[in-house]
C-alpha cells in the first residue's frame, strides 16, 4: 500500500485496543429541548426560552460568533442514523465511540447550557436543568459516563448553591466552567465557586469557549474561526495566570483544576514565563506564595485535545516530558470535528507505562474513580 | 494491477458515492457529474473515513480577499479535521507532496472485456471498474 | 557566560520617554500650545511604571531619574557595556495610545524628531525605530515616509496590542509604507489598552499584564498570518520585540494544525504558517523565558527549527537578566554569531550601510 503517512504514528498499536481508556471530554446534546430539557426547567423559563431565546454576549441568536468549519462543529460521520444532532443519541455514541475506542470512563461536558447567558436568573435555571438532564438521560443509562456540574459562573452565589445541590450525587465528577469569563477567573467575585468545589472535593474543570464579552485578543476581534480556535490556548493561559497570581491555589491547596480543550503544548513556556515574572514582582503578587510552576505541578491538569501537531512527533513527546506524564488527561472531544483518535495521537514508541498514565490513570486519579 | 468490477453504470449515477472493499481495503468511490474517482477510505491524518467527507471545490486566492472557486465537487474534505484532498490524485491541498491518500483509477468499461467478480456483469451495459 | 562576538547588534533598548516639557520644542505649534494650556499629563504607559522592578535593573537605575533617560548612561551601560556595534532604540512612549488620531500622530512626530536630535545625533552607534499611531495607518504611512529619509531609522514601531488585530486590512497602509521604505515593522510588548489585555478581561496585577504580553504576541502572529499580510507584502519583515520566544514552537504547532483543517477560510495562506514565520518574522531574544539548563535550551532551539529567528537584545534598562548574561548559556558559537550579528544585519539592511 502506498499511502504516505509521514511523521504520523502508524495507527496499528494494539496496546490501545487492549487498554480501557478515559475520555475526559465528551459533548452530549439533547435530542430535543422540549422532550429532554423542559421537564427540568420551570414553565416560566420555558416560556422565556421560547420568547427571548438564550442570549449570550455575542451577536447571533442561533449559532456561534464565528461560523464553524463544518455543521455543528461536528465530525460529519457523527450524525446519528436515527436523526438528531451529533452527541444526542446514546446508542450511537456507544457504537461509534465508546465501544470501538474502548472508553471505560467518559466525562460529559455539556456546552449548551445557561453558561454565559446575559440573564443570570435564566442562566441559573438552565444550568440546573442541564445538570438534571445529564443524570436522567445519560449517566443513569450508561455507567461509563459521568456528569459535570454546569454552573452560572457569573453569579458565584447561585453557582455555589448549585454545586451544593448536586454534590451529593455520585455521578457528578467535576464543577464545569467555560474559560471566557467576564473577568479573569482568579478574581475574587468567583471565589465562592472554588470554595464550594473544594468543599465538595470536586475538581474545577475549565473548558475552552465562553462568552465573557472581551475580545479573544488584546487587539480586538479577529476575523476568522481559525483564529478564534487558535485563541483558546491564549485564553487558557490567561485563565491559569489569573488563578495562580490571585492566589486561588494558595487559598485552596486541595483544589484541582482541569483545563479542557485548549491543547497543552503551551504550558511549559507559560510556566517559565510566570516563574520569572513572579520572581521579579513577588511583592506585587502577595497572594501567590508558591512558584507558579510548582503550583501547576501540584494542582493543575490538562486534557489533551486538540493535541498540537508538530511535524516531528518526537518534539511533542519532548514537550510532554517537560510537562510531566502525570499531568495530561486524554480526551477526544467526541463528537466534534477536531476530535483526537486515541490510537493515533502518540507515537508507537512511547512506553506502556506512560501510555497508561496518559490514557487512563491520570484521569482516574484526578477524578478519584475506578474504571467501572 | 487488478481490475475490479464494482457496479453497472446505471446503479452508480452522478452525484452518488459508495464504499467497496477490495483486497481487504475500503475504497471510497465517487461519481461527480459522470466522472469516477476512487480514494482509499482512510485519511492519512488520523484515519477518518473519507467516504463520509463533503465534496466541495477548490478555494484559492492569489492575494487576500481575492477568492476564486473552481473544480466544484472535486475536492473532498475529510469528515473529521477537514483536510482537503484532490479526488483525482489523493493529494492534500495544504501539502500535496507529503500528505496524500491513495487514489485509484476508476473507469466505465464495456461489459465485453470484463469477467464477473463479486458484481455480476450484464452484457448490455458498461460497468464501473476500479484498478488496484 | 556566553560571550558576544565582535560587531554584535543590540536590537531592543529603551530610552525613557521624554517629559511633555522636553518634547515641547519638537511639537508643532498647535500641539505645543495645547499641551500647555490643557495641562497635558506625561504620556507614560501603565505597562512600565518607572519604579517597578521589571522597568529597570537595579544597577542601571540612576537615582530618581526615569530609567533610560540619560543617553550617556545608556551608551555606557549598554552599548559600551556589551560592546555592541549598533543599538536600536525603541522608545515606549504613550503617544500611540492617545485616542485622537491627529494628536497621536502629532506627538509621534515630535517623539521621532526628539529621538533624532537628542539621541541619534549624539552617538554614531545609535539607531532608532519610527514610532507611529496604530489606529491611524494613513498617518502612520506619512510619518514612515517622512522619517525613512534618515537612514538611522531602521524600522517602524507599533505596540503589539493596538485597536484592531494587526493583520486586519485596515492596518495595511502602514505596512505598505514600511515595505516601500525597506523597513521592518516591529511590534513591541505593550498595549494601547483599547481592549482588555487578556481574552478574559482586565487583570489585577502588572505581573499579569506582563505575562499576557506573550499571549498577545501569539494572537498577533495568528492574525498576521491568517489575514495574509505576508502574501500581500512579500518584502516586509516583521520583528517581535520583547515578545518572549519560548512560546513560539507550541503556538506554531497549533496554528499550523488549524490552518491544515481550515485553510479554506484563508486561501491566500498557501504554505504552512511555520514556514512563513521562519522566513519572515524575527524575535528579539530578551526576555528569554526558557529554563536555564543548556539541555533544555538546546531542545527549545531544536523546536524553534531555525537559527535565523532570533535577534540579540539587552532590552535595556528592563530587568530581564543580571550581569552580562543577555544570551542563554551553552549556545554554540556559530549560533551566537547568527543571533548577535548575522540575523540583525539581514533583518535591518540599513545597518549594512554603515555610518551615514
Ligand atoms: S482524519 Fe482526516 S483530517 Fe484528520
Amino acid at each position: 500500500m502506498t499511502v504516505e503517512v509521514l511523521d504520523r504514528p502508524s495507527g496499528e498499536t494494539p496496546a490501545e485496543a487492549a487498554l480501557r481508556i478515559a475520555d475526559c471530554d465528551i459533548h452530549p446534546s439533547p435530542k430535543s429541548l422540549e422532550r429532554e430539557i423542559y421537564p427540568f426547567l420551570e414553565k416560566r423559563w420555558q416560556r422565556h426560552m421560547e420568547r427571548y431565546g438564550a442570549r449570550p454576549r455575542q451577536p447571533f441568536l442561533n449559532g456561534p460568533a464565528y461560523p464553524k468549519g463544518q455543521p455543528d462543529a461536528a465530525r460529519r460521520d457523527a450524525y446519528p442514523p436515527a436523526g438528531g444532532r451529533p452527541g444526542s443519541d446514546l446508542a450511537f455514541m456507544r457504537t461509534q465511540h465508546l465501544d470501538p475506542n474502548n472508553v471505560g470512563f467518559g466525562v460529559l461536558n455539556p456546552l449548551k447550557s445557561g453558561q454565559g447567558l446575559q440573564n443570570l436568573d435564566f442562566a441559573d435555571a438552565y444550568c440546573r436543568a442541564i445538570n438534571d438532564w445529564q443524570i436522567a438521560f445519560w449517566t443513569r443509562e450508561e455507567p461509563r459516563l459521568k456528569a459535570s456540574i454546569v454552573i452560572p459562573y457569573e453569579d458565584a452565589a447561585a453557582s455555589a448553591r448549585e454545586i451544593g445541590r448536586c454534590a451529593g450525587e455520585e455521578d457528578y465528577v467535576q464543577v464545569f466552567m467555560l474559560n471566557r469569563t467576564a473577568e479573569p477567573m482568579g478574581q475574587r467575585r468567583y471565589w465562592p465557586i472554588y470554595d464550594a468545589a473544594a468543599a465538595a472535593g470536586l475538581p474545577l474543570a475549565v473548558h475552552a469557549f465562553g462568552f465573557g464579552g472581551a475580545p479573544i485578543t488584546g487587539s480586538g476581534w479577529p476575523s476568522y474561526y481559525a483564529e478564534d480556535m487558535t485563541g483558546h490556548a491564549q485564553s487558557s493561559q490567561a485563565v491559569l495566570t489569573s488563578m495562580i497570581f490571585e492566589g486561588v491555589f494558595d487559598r485552596l491547596p486541595g483544589l484541582k483544576m482541569v483545563l479542557i480543550e485548549s491543547g497543552f503544548a503551551w504550558l511549559p513556556a507559560l510556566c517559565w514565563r510566570l516563574d520569572r515574572v513572579w520572581m521579579r514582582m513577588r511583592d506585587e503578587l502577595h497572594r501567590c506564595r508558591r512558584r507558579p510552576s510548582e503550583i501547576v505541578r501540584e494542582q493543575v491538569f490538562l486534557t489533551t485535545q486538540p493535541m498540537e501537531e508538530p511535524r516531528s512527533p518526537r518534539q511533542l513527546v519532548e514537550c510532554i516530558d517537560w510537562i510531566g506524564w502525570d499531568r495530561l488527561l486524554f480526551a477526544t472531544d467526541y463528537p466534534h470535528w477536531d476530535f483526537d483518535q486515541p490510537d493515533r495521537v502518540l507515537p508507537a514508541w512511547v512506553d506502556a507505562e506512560k501510555r497508561r498514565a496518559f490514557f487512563r490513570d491520570n484521569a482516574l486519579r484526578v477524578y478519584g474513580r475506578q474504571m467501572p | 494491477m487488478t481490475r475490479h468490477v464494482v457496479a453497472p453504470v446505471s446503479e452508480f449515477p452522478p452525484g452518488t458515492r459508495r464504499c467497496v472493499v477490495l483486497e481487504g481495503r475500503r475504497i471510497a468511490l465517487f461519481n461527480v457529474g459522470g466522472r469516477y474517482f476512487g480514494l482509499l477510505d482512510r485519511c492519512p491524518h488520523q484515519g477518518g473515513p473519507l467516504s463520509e467527507g463533503v465534496l466541495t471545490g477548490l478555494v484559492e486566492a492569489g492575494t487576500p480577499g481575492d477568492y476564486s472557486f473552481s473544480r466544484p465537487g472535486e475536492i473532498l474534505r475529510c469528515p473529521w479535521h477537514g483536510w482537503e484532498f484532490d479526488l483525482a490524485t489523493g493529494r492534500s491541498r495544504f501539502d500535496p507532496r507529503r500528505h496524500r491518500t491513495r487514489a485509484f483509477r476508476v473507469t466505465a468499461e464495456p461489459a465485453g472485456d470484463l469477467r464477473a467478480e463479486t458484481v455480476p456483469v450484464r452484457v448490455e451495459e458498461d460497468h464501473v471498474v476500479v484498478e488496484t | 557566560m556566553t560571550a558576544l562576538p565582535p560587531g554584535a547588534i543590540d536590537c531592543d533598548l529603551h530610552p525613557a520617554p521624554p517629559s511633555v516639557s522636553a518634547l515641547l520644542p519638537y511639537l508643532e505649534p498647535h500641539w505645543a500650545d495645547a499641551a500647555g494650556h490643557r495641562g497635558l499629563h506625561e504620556l507614560e504607559t501603565i505597562a512600565w511604571p518607572p519604579n517597578a522592578p521589571l522597568s529597570c535593573r537595579p544597577d542601571w537605575r540612576d537615582g530618581d531619574r526615569r530609567p533610560g533617560s540619560d543617553p550617556e548612561r545608556l551608551i555606557g551601560d549598554a552599548v559600551e557595556g556589551f560592546g555592541t556595534r549598533y543599538a536600536i532604540l525603541n522608545c515606549l512612549y504613550g503617544a500611540p495610545m492617545l485616542y485622537s488620531e491627529d494628536m497621536a500622530a502629532g506627538f509621534c512626530r515630535a517623539l521621532n524628531d526628539w529621538l533624532r536630535a537628542e539621541w541619534l545625533d549624539r552617538d554614531p552607534r545609535l539607531r532608532a525605530s519610527i514610532l507611529v499611531p496604530p489606529h491611524a495607518p494613513e498617518l502612520a504611512a506619512e510619518e514612515i515616509e517622512r522619517m525613512a529619509e534618515d537612514r538611522r531609522f531602521v524600522q517602524v514601531l507599533l505596540p503589539v496590542m493596538g485597536e484592531t488585530p494587526p493583520g486586519r486590512r485596515v492596518n495595511w497602509p502602514a505596512y505598505a509604507a514600511a515595505e516601500r521604505a525597506g523597513l521592518p515593522v516591529a511590534f513591541h510588548a505593550g498595549s494601547a489598552y483599547r481592549h482588555p489585555p487578556t481574552p478574559v478581561g482586565w487583570p489585577s496585577y502588572l505581573a499579569e499584564d506582563y505575562a499576557a504580553q506573550a499571549t498577545a504576541f501569539q494572537s498577533a502572529l495568528t492574525s498576521l498570518v491568517a489575514e495574509g499580510v505576508f502574501q500581500k507584502f512579500p518584502d516586509l519583515t516583521v520583528v517581535f520585540a520583547e515578545s518572549g520566544v519560548a512560546w513560539l514552537p507550541a503556538h506554531l504547532w497549533r496554528l499550523a494544525k488549524y490552518w491544515r483543517g481550515l485553510r479554506m477560510e484563508m486561501p491566500w495562506v498557501d504554505r504552512s504558517p511555520e514556514e512563513i514565520v521562519r522566513e519572515r518574522v524575527r524575535f528579539t531574544i530578551q526576555p528569554f523565558d526558557a529554563p536555564e539548563e543548556p539541555d533544555a535550551v538546546a531542545r527549545l532551539f531544536d523546536h524553534l527549527g531555525s537559527d535565523d529567528l532570533l535577534l540579540f537584545a539587552t532590552d535595556y534598562p528592563h530587568w530581564q537578566f543580571d550581569g552580562m548574561g543577555a544570551l542563554p548559556e551553552g549556545l554554540p558559537a556559530d549560533l551566537v554569531q547568527r543571533i548577535a550579528v548575522d540575523n540583525p544585519l539581514s533583518t535591518y539592511p540599513r545597518l549594512e550601510e554603515g555610518e551615514p
